[in-house]
């Protein structure tokens, strides 16, 4: 058989999803012997140009980490959609927009303002912000241009398989490249983990009644190591969150954010976790849940803190 | 914008709300036309999900109707709202949607001059708003 030609590539991304590819541990010699790396920025030397010149539908599969947040990226997500048979968004920036797609609270001016004059340790008195061209004496020199808004890699092309996670955890990783090798692919769309049910699922804590009178962020109190967190007050996002991580932050005593995405069949996770996470606010008396939920200073970044490219309004409206 | 015709979506429980929508029909009393209703078991069902989609797809504003606390079909559907609706509305402030553009008023089988009165209050509510500019996002 001939091998597997995989293609890495990262876009708005912090880097973690190329250290949770290499998590898989000895398993890479195993990917080693059935895969060709053709183009991998992180790890190895590889030119945009190298992957210009493939032939289209050359690669088999991309594994794509990261939003669309400038004009490289999209340039690239849609040069790798081209070369690539199966194109695969890796990790919840691709899969969401995740933390990169917060900058969606914001828009371009405000995020340059904040970047390039507001910060405290930012001296710029004669207002310099970054051009996408820059005339130097050896030429023009060019930069990508950053958008108003983060987009996820299915708002940009065509994707085949989402795998979640921030970043993916080992076992999810392998379950997509062993279903890769072994050429049994689920279904085009399929979103690859353990699990199509909700973290609660599969986190060991003791579960009894839901009824919350004030909420908690982690900092303030040491949660109980056996009790449901979300019992305890903690906004722990495993009712909304797809399981197939194992639980893993419940089990070191701190909530899980969500980063697993929604699940099966859920549109909009942040919305349902509000609902969720409003229903079980133990009180009847309008002034003392509005005292309950000024708990939550910050609603809209808690509950979309992964998928707010990806949720039904997308993007904070800037007037 | 003196021609501004707002769309309004009115989530009416089927028990309390969407009969007092029926009393203000079968009363002949007149009121805003701009409203569009849908009728749902308990108000406890409106997950805000539906409300942020009633609102990227183009409402100007969303109603959600229910039984008084306490009258409820299904003991306790309505505080459930009572409990999401506020929730719901700091988290659309975040995201640069005015809260006035989602209101929770509780509205019984009786109260069909209520229902007429909310309409046309929440109705001149969303004409000094404006419209809301959303839509779908591009």
């Amino acid at each position: 058989m001939a091998k597997l030609k995989i293609a890495l590539y990262w876009a708005a991304s912090c880097g973690g999803c190329e250290i949770a590819t290499l998590a898989i541990g000895d398993k890479i010699l195993k990917l080693a012997e059935v895969a060709d790396i053709v183009f991998w920025p992180v790890g190895m030397d590889f030119k945009y140009a190298d992957v210009e010149n493939m032939a289209d539908k050359s690669v088999d599969v991309c594994l794509f980490n990261g939003a669309i947040r400038n004009e490289e990226n999209e340039h690239m997500a849609k040069l790798l959609r081209a070369k690539s048979k199966i194109m695969i968004a890796y990790g919840s920036c691709a899969y969401e927009g995740c933390i990169p797609g917060l900058a969606n609270f914001y828009n371009r001016q405000m995020i340059f303002d904040r970047a390039y004059i507001e910060t405290p340790s930012t001296d710029n008195p004669e207002k310099i912000f970054p051009q996408t061209k820059v005339k130097v004496p050896e030429g023009e020199l060019e930069l990508p241009e950053l958008y108003d808004t983060v987009k996820t890699l299915a708002q940009t092309v065509d994707v085949d398989y989402f795998i979640p996670g921030c970043p993916p955890e080992e076992r999810t990783t392998w379950l997509a490249l062993e279903a890769l090798i072994e050429g049994k692919l689920p279904p085009k769309g399929t979103v690859i983990s353990h699990s199509v049910k909700a973290l609660c699922e599969e986190c060991p804590r003791t579960r009894e009644e839901k009824k919350v009178k004030k909420f908690y962020r982690p900092y303030e109190i040491i949660p109980d190591p056996e009790k449901c967190l979300l019992e305890q007050g903690f906004l722990c996002y495993g009712i909304a969150t797809r399981g197939g991580c194992e639980a893993l932050c419940p089990q070191a005593n701190m909530p899980c954010t969500g980063c697993y995405g929604p699940v099966e069949g859920v549109v909009d996770q942040g919305a349902h976790f509000l609902s969720a996470l409003s229903s079980i606010i133990d009180s009847n008396d309008p002034e003392e849940i509005q005292r309950i939920i000024d708990d939550i200073p910050d609603p809209a970044g808690t509950f979309y803190r992964y998928s707010l490219p990806d949720s039904l309004l997308r993007r904070a409206r800037i007037k | 914008m003196d021609n501004f015709e707002p769309r309004i979506v009115a989530f009416c429980c089927n028990w309390c709300s969407y009969a007092g929508a029926d009393l203000a029909g079968t009363s002949r009393i007149q009121y805003s036309p701009n409203i569009r209703v849908i009728r749902v078991m308990c108000s406890g069902r409106v997950n805000p999900l539906f409300v942020l989609k009633a609102l990227s797809i183009g409402a100007d504003g969303v109603l959600i109707l229910g039984c008084h606390p306490g009258d409820c079909h299904y003991l306790e559907g309505n505080y459930k709202t009572l409990r999401r609706i506020p929730l719901l509305k700091k988290m659309l402030k975040q995201l640069g949607i005015e809260e006035e553009r989602v209101r929770l008023e509780w509205i019984s089988a009786s109260e069909g001059a209520k229902f007429a009165e909310v309409a046309n209050n929440f109705t001149q509510t969303i004409k000094n708003l404006g419209p809301s500019s959303l839509g779908p996002f591009k």
